[in-house]
């Protein structure tokens, strides 16, 4: 587990100015639930933790990443043919199990909608399941949404809702926050569960929101990002209080931490 | 894939950083094969034409003329790098900072009238944007390798802001504050040295400068508990990096 | 295990170095170096500390002369079993591209060492790095395999420092497990002599090779005079209360603006702590980029980079590090990893230049949380 197994990029996407979906394949390792999470190496540049946002077993891997650093700059110019190391999966994913028989609200912000593409397909796959799907996405502009082929996709099948910061000239659709969303949503508050990834404060605030509207804060599963060096519980670097969130989290209860995210420098 | 290009320039300084950079010898062979020494004045006279990929930059700014070099070399280079405390933090030469330069200059110099200097040693980052800093007087030949390394590959650079502590006790020296009782600057000083003096059971001075949060407070008082008396304290902050302590509150 | 104890002459040390060597030991023990004792690969049983003592106290460690030739009689020096199982610097891999993709090779394959001199609070250590480090879904392989090939060699702590509180944390002077032989030290009139026991299959053995006496009941009884002696010496303690719910209770105490004001943030308490494990990687390459290395090292919660996420590190101020050392030490640690993170060596009130002492800290939050208590509810 502390050596990358060499994987080869199979094809690359660009998804917007700076992010891009590239599909790995390489020896199988053991499967990744939606949720968790890969440590990707570009070899000599470095490692980092990026969620899987499809694939999963049977040696494929899909992986969505921004550029924001040097490890992400070079996995972003990663093209077909070169090969990247991967350890995993790690962490806890989703609970998809505690969403049986219950309407799901996903919100997703940014790029917080890669970790959560999984679940919708998997939600849509077995439309029987579960009750009302609701997907809830805001982006910075229309420019920055992600997957649009997915959300015409899903939108047959489930309430598709998007919400940008900052429109561009042509954009018809709503303005503002992601939380402005929430009462639209399509589901019975009562008997439904979320799924939120996205920037800390995005999450805090969408949480909030989704109390408001009458869904319990144990019913709520947010995504949580440290600095994952290992991966493993070794290293100690993404302790939240009395989590490691590479071990316990990323995907944690909202009761769980919220008292902990309410602490200052936590 | 072009070869990228080297260029090292240096502003008022002992020259001492550049010293570490020919030190690095067999490094440098292999540099060279990946990088092309456009203009580096200590190794050799020959100066290939900019605009450069890397600029490495000695010294501090302390005349009119060096204020207006730094920024045509800025507008030339990719990447600016930083070398020493000169650089990142002014130098010994910053202590005319809180003195009156025409009166050193009168005092050293029999025609003063002929300098042309500022008031004050300035780091280079006062004057324009710098990408990344090497501390120390003089800078350390190995972070010197990992910055152009680092460079070369397109990696985050592994220069670590923590305190010279971590350096000592990776190595295994016995804490001369501790065991000994000597007066070190270590626990707020900036690592990158591999903790040197220590090592060979002297205080740590302080040459890189300070730590990304130092308590200078608290060490100043640790330091007068260990004998120094205020006004030593007060020097050995001053010493290589006046500005940058200045700046960290001692 | 015997049933008896075994008496040792100090004469036999040198006949123990050779039974581990023999054995395919590289021999670790304490010696003086620098004004401190320090832990080396030992030559031979010479370079032991005969006749050492040492005196701590926060923020300071001092060597004497001792009036006897006791080569344990000394507390614990800056290092601990963790610089030898969970070494400060240390290769995670190495790999080379090859025409069909990478080639990559694992951690090197560590000596088997010998730790002689190992105290009762680092085999409590080295039980708690266990749980972290060897216990989880991953086992981590380069302490793992180093721990795998150990042979330990306790001694009692007959000589405790100031500094040392391990009686309020379970633990004692006396080892209880985990060694493969234990040992007590007597330096009297009776002569220099260890009164042994094995601990393990391995220890027993080691023992068979060397002259051993029965220890007999005079003996056997001053061995544990001696460790008796030591725990009644100790004089620091912990607050007598449950130290999870304290810390979790003090989170937003203003007393940890008062250690910040004493913290340097330093980082020496983590380095010197023999259960703090927290590393950090570096990635280099050559300057050909066909040969990269990841290498791991020592890291500590004071260091500005450890919290970052992007966009900037989650804990910037000194009363947040120190809460975070402190709270995941005697706190957190139970919940991530089933036990307390700390000993009670005392090790990071000796080494920390600014002499902060967590059990006086401990003390002062637990007085803050009784004052807030006893606040009368606002109107």
């Amino acid at each position: 587990m502390t050596e990358p197994v060499p994987y080869r990029v199979t094809t690359r996407e660009a998804e917007t100015a700076d992010t891009v979906t590239i599909e790995l394949a390489g020896p199988v390792l053991p499967e990744f639930r939606p949720g968790q999470f890969a440590m990707l190496t570009a070899y000599g540049i470095g490692e980092v933790p990026i969620s899987l946002s499809g694939g999963g077993s049977g040696g494929r891997l899909v992986h969505t990443l921004r550029n924001v650093g040097a490890v992400t700059a070079a996995l972003y110019a990663a093209g077909p043919g070169e090969v990247v190391g991967v350890r995993g999966p790690f962490g806890v994913g989703w609970d998809l199990a505690s969403a049986r028989g219950h309407d799901v609200v996903i919100v997703a912000g940014g790029i917080g909608l890669a970790p959560l593409r999984p679940v919708v397909a998997a939600l849509l796959a077995r439309p029987a399941d579960f009750g009302r799907v609701s997907v809830l996405i805001g982006a910075r502009t229309p420019a920055d949404l992600l997957f649009p082929a997915d959300l015409r996709r899903w939108g047959r099948h489930a309430q598709v809702e998007v919400i940008v910061d900052r429109p561009a000239d042509g954009w018809a659709g709503d303005v503002g926050l992601v939380t402005t969303l929430i009462p639209r949503a399509e589901v019975d508050p009562a008997a439904a569960v979320a799924f939120v990834c996205g920037p800390e404060v995005m999450m805090r605030f969408v949480a909030e929101a989704l109390r408001r509207r009458g869904i319990a804060e144990p019913a709520i599963g947010v995504s949580l990002e440290r600095d994952m060096k290992c991966g493993a519980g070794w290293c100690g670097h993404c302790q939240l209080g009395p989590l490691l969130l590479c071990r316990d989290g990323p995907v944690v209860r909202y009761d769980t931490v919220e008292p902990l995210l309410r602490v200052r420098e936590m | 894939m072009t070869t990228p290009t080297l260029a090292v320039w240096k502003f008022a300084s002992c020259d001492g950083c550049q010293l570490s950079l020919l030190d690095c010898e067999d490094e440098l062979l292999e540099v060279a094969g990946r990088l092309r020494i456009a203009r580096f004045l200590e190794a050799t006279r020959q100066v290939l034409p900019g605009p450069y990929d890397v600029s490495l930059v000695e010294g501090s700014i302390t005349t009119p003329d060096d204020a207006e070099r730094i920024r045509k070399i800025r507008e030339m280079s990719g990447t600016l790098v930083t070398i020493g405390a000169c650089a990142t933090a002014g130098g010994i030469q910053a202590l005319r900072n809180h003195a009156d330069v025409t009166e050193f200059a009168s005092m050293i110099y029999p025609r003063p009238d002929y300098l042309s200097t500022l008031a004050t040693s300035t780091p280079i980052a006062a004057h324009v944007d710098v990408d990344y800093e090497l501390h120390g007087c003089p800078v350390d030949r190995r972070q010197l390798l990992e910055v152009i390394g680092a460079l070369l590959a397109g990696r985050k650079p592994n220069i670590p802001a923590h305190s010279v502590c971590f350096e000592c006790k990776q190595r295994h020296n016995v804490c001369v504050v501790v065991a000994h009782g000597t007066p070190c600057l270590g626990p707020v000083t900036r690592a990158g040295c591999g903790a040197l003096c220590p090592a060979v059971g002297r205080g740590c001075y302080g040459c890189f400068g300070p730590a990304e949060t130092p308590n200078t407070a608290a060490e100043a008082a640790l330091l007068i508990g260990a004998g120094m008396s205020a006004d030593d304290v007060h020097r050995a902050y001053r010493t290589f990096n006046s500005a940058a302590w200045e700046e960290a509150g001692s | 295990m015997p049933e008896s104890a075994g008496l040792l002459d100090a004469t036999e040390l040198p006949r123990l170095f050779d039974a581990l060597r023999e054995r395919g030991y590289t021999v670790v023990g304490p010696t003086v170096r620098d004004g401190a004792i320090m832990l080396a690969e030992l030559g031979s049983a010479a370079e032991l500390p005969y006749g050492w003592g040492v005196v701590t106290g926060a923020g300071r460690y001092r060597l004497h002369r001792r009036s006897d030739t006791a080569a344990f009689a000394n507390s614990a020096g800056p290092q601990s079993i963790k610089d030898i199982l969970h070494p400060p610097r240390a290769r995670l891999w190495s790999a080379d591209r090859t025409a069909d993709g990478v080639t990559t090779t694992g951690p090197d394959r560590p000596p088997r060492y010998a730790v002689i001199g190992a105290r009762p609070c680092d085999l409590a250590a080295m039980a708690v790095l266990d749980r972290v480090l060897s216990a989880g879904a991953y086992p981590e392989p380069i302490y793992t395999a180093r721990r795998d090939g150990v042979f330990v060699v306790a001694v009692d702590c007959t000589e405790p420092a100031a500094t040392c509180f391990c009686t309020s944390m379970g633990g004692g002077p006396a080892a209880t497990g985990g060694f493969d032989l234990a040992m007590t030290e007597l330096a009297d009139a009776d002569g220099h002599r260890f009164v042994v026991r094995a601990g393990s299959p391995a220890g027993a053995e080691v023992l068979s090779a060397l002259c051993v006496r029965a220890a007999g009941p005079r003996a056997e009884s001053e061995a544990r005079a001696a460790v008796a002696a030591a725990a009644d010496a100790i004089t620091r303690s912990m607050p007598d209360e449950s130290l999870p719910d304290l810390l979790t209770g003090a989170r937003e105490s203003p007393h940890w603006a008062d250690v910040a004001d004493r913290c340097l943030t330093c980082g020496n308490c983590t380095m010197v702590c023999p259960t703090c494990f927290c590393t950090t990687t570096e990635d280099v390459a050559d300057l050909t980029g066909e040969h990269a290395e990841r290498w791991r090292r020592w890291d500590s919660c004071f260091d500005l980079d450890f919290s970052y996420v992007h966009g900037g590190s989650v804990r910037r101020s000194g009363e947040s590090r120190y809460r975070q050392w402190m709270s995941h030490k005697l706190g957190n640690w139970q919940a991530q990893f089933g036990s307390s993170g700390c000993v009670g060596c005392g090790r990071c009130i000796a080494w920390c230049p600014a002499g902060i002492d967590i059990t006086e800290e401990a003390a002062a939050l637990s007085a803050w949380r009784r004052s807030e208590r006893a606040q009368p509810c606002p109107p």
